[in-house]
């Protein structure tokens, strides 16, 4: 990391960043969201996969009504009794590892394909290229519809979905800044003294992308939750087994014509908070970090 | 000049045979069509005849290749389920989906463009700042949970409008459209205004961001200068050079907007071509899924192609520098 090394321009970086209030809000619920999901397992008052622990008696009560066995439901249950605070815990989760699993394999199968293009140039680069505008030029929706009908159900074929349409953006992202760092006079000065190729690639030029890489690996994230949720609405991306938030918002949908909105408001909310947290993330790691306005 | 929209068009026409032969075969690696025909009592002999009634008996490549052929006569196959041709299907309901996104498109600037305005002028005051946040919203929350939030304020709690199908209609030039009657409009109205909020979210942000960079060109300095009344300097001068990038992006957009409304028609129940694809998933109708991921597909290479062509024709800069972008 090429922040790391340079201790003055990373703090200048986090006080820049922090000098936003909203996007220090946004952060910290980002976080707050993040160590709530890793520790679900911890602090749900209920594991929701475990039939044992699931009373279907208790099925359909509104937020803050008590159970048969005396524990109060806080955020109510859903149809089949399952305590909604803990599936939404859970189903927080999910949305999280398919976000991040999703975005990072994107992120480096992507910022390969752009290195490669931007450093072999040719024929090579206008074949990627081509293939990228391709995959740029369909809607995501439609993409990731296609490969689900074909892939069927299940977390890994969701997360090979979301690879398959976000890496073209890290593809293209990383070749643009790859380009114009590859006319700098320090990739020169490297050449000249002979440096292997590889190692230019890698350790001069790809550090110099990751800021601009951060941002679109941000916004992407936001994006392939958003994704996710709404292929598992539609009821092609997750199996109903391990509901993600988006899934469990699906469930809750049979229940609002009769009035039960907890259901699917709640977890909804919750995508709600996560999604635009990591948004505001983005934007103002843009700003922070866009030579043009970093001046 | 001639030579740049036959080299596009021989692209586009590379991309859909690219995604012929994607969509054939893997559609053709899910599940087996037989199983939904063939009753329990269903004997070897009773499956093989509705496999060769089906074409399954042959090469998955001579499918293939039947396909192509029936696909350049403009046939798709009979759908599974319904047992008429695919493409009647498609065609019977696309009416249903394009009323929805224009009526979409017609929402995002009507309401997408003052806005935008009002927060390119004041971008200071906290009712710009409001906007932007609003459309931050509207890029990043999922619609069909809006669509939810929409059904149950509207539907279940005040019963202002109703939350499925498409009300009365009225035949207009031989197509069904909702737009024309009171009932059709109480509709369309969640819908299309759901379907609508990505798109009023890119008109806003663009205005915006147009607007403050007109705002200080010249030609903006001497219309005031000239004592152009301020309406005209807006409303027309500024309006001029603002509409190329939000035409352009709308435009790119819009077949990406046809694609979404499989989600807002799946949440409306509205009878769209969106609505039938995922009820024909659920069943496994292999020629009715075919069928619209190549109409989708098709419409969307075309609309890309008329739009670069006209491009060109506006900008020779994109056709002196195509290939080498």
């Amino acid at each position: 990391m090429i922040i790391a090394e340079r201790p003055s321009r990373l703090r200048a970086f986090t006080k820049a960043f922090f000098r936003s209030p909203t996007a220090t809000i946004a952060l910290c619920v980002f976080v707050a969201m993040s160590l709530a999901a890793i520790f679900a397992p911890l602090i749900a008052p209920q594991n929701p996969y475990d039939l044992r622990s699931v009373s279907i008696l208790d099925n359909l009560l509104p937020p803050g009504e008590a159970s048969f066995g005396g524990m109060t439901y806080w955020l109510g249950t859903d149809g089949q009794g399952r305590d909604m605070l803990s599936a939404m815990l859970y189903g927080l989760r999910i949305s999280l590892i398919v976000g991040l699993a999703s975005g990072v394999i994107a992120l480096a199968f992507g910022t390969l394909v752009g290195l490669v293009a931007a450093f072999r140039g040719g024929w090579v680069d206008s074949v990627l290229m081509r293939i990228v505008d391709l995959q740029l030029s369909l809607p995501t929706i439609l993409v990731a519809l296609i490969l689900l009908v074909i892939l069927g159900r299940g977390i890994d074929k969701i997360i090979v979905a979301l690879v398959v349409v976000q890496w073209a953006y890290f593809a293209r992202t990383v070749r643009g800044v790859a380009l114009v760092e590859n006319a700098r006079d320090y990739v020169d000065a490297a050449r000249g003294l002979r440096l292997p190729p590889l190692r230019i690639l890698f350790f001069h030029i790809l550090p110099n992308c990751l800021p601009t890489l951060l941002v679109v690996a941000t916004i992407q994230m936001a994006q392939a939750i958003s994704l996710e949720a709404t292929l598992s609405f539609l009821g092609l991306g997750l199996p109903p087994t391990r509901p993600s938030l988006g899934l469990l918002i699906a469930n809750g949908f049979d229940y609002l014509q009769s009035g039960r909105w907890w259901i699917s408001v709640l977890p909804g909310l919750v995508l709600l908070v996560l999604v635009v947290s990591i948004n505001v993330v983005g934007d103002r790691l843009r700003e922070v970090l866009n030579p043009h306005l970093r001046g | 000049m001639a030579e740049f929209i036959l080299r596009r068009i021989l692209q586009a026409l590379l991309v859909l045979f690219v995604m012929t032969v994607l969509v054939f075969f893997g559609i053709h690696v899910i599940g087996n069509p037989v199983d939904l025909f063939a009753s329990s009592e269903c004997t070897k002999a009773c499956l093989d005849e509705i496999m060769v009634n089906l074409g399954l008996d042959r090469p998955v490549w001579q499918q293939y290749l039947i396909f192509l052929g029936n696909l350049a006569e403009g046939d798709l196959g009979r759908s599974f389920t319904h047992g008429v041709p695919a493409m009647s299907l498609i065609w019977e309901r696309f009416p249903a989906t394009l009323e929805l996104a224009v009526a979409a498109l017609v929402i995002a600037l009507v309401i997408g463009l003052p806005l935008g305005f009002y927060a390119g002028l004041r971008p200071d005051s906290w009712i710009s700042k409001a906007i932007m946040g609003l459309s931050m919203i509207g890029f990043s929350v999922p619609i069909f949970w809006i669509g939810l939030i929409m059904i149950l304020t509207f539907s279940v709690k005040l019963g202002w409008l109703p939350a499925i199908g498409r009300g009365d209609l009225v035949t207009v030039f031989g197509v069904r459209v909702s737009f024309l009657t009171v009932d059709g409009l109480r509709h369309l109205a969640m819908p299309a205004f759901t379907l609508s909020l990505l798109m009023m979210s890119m008109v806003i942000r663009l205005t915006r961001a147009g607007l403050r960079e007109v705002m200080t060109s010249d030609y903006i300095r001497f219309a005031r200068a000239n004592g152009v009344p301020e309406y005209r300097v807006l409303g027309w001068h500024a309006m001029k050079n603002l509409l190329i990038p939000i035409v352009t992006v709308l435009g790119m957009e819009f077949g990406g907007v046809i694609a979404f409304a499989v989600v807002t028609e799946s949440i409306f129940s509205w009878p769209g071509v969106g609505k039938m694809l995922i009820d024909a998933i659920s069943v496994l109708d292999r020629p009715l899924i075919v069928a619209y991921l190549i109409f989708v597909v098709t419409m969307f290479v075309l609309l890309n192609l008329v739009i670069d062509i006209l491009y060109s024709l506006l900008d020779p800069r994109v056709r002196l520098g195509a290939g080498a972008v």
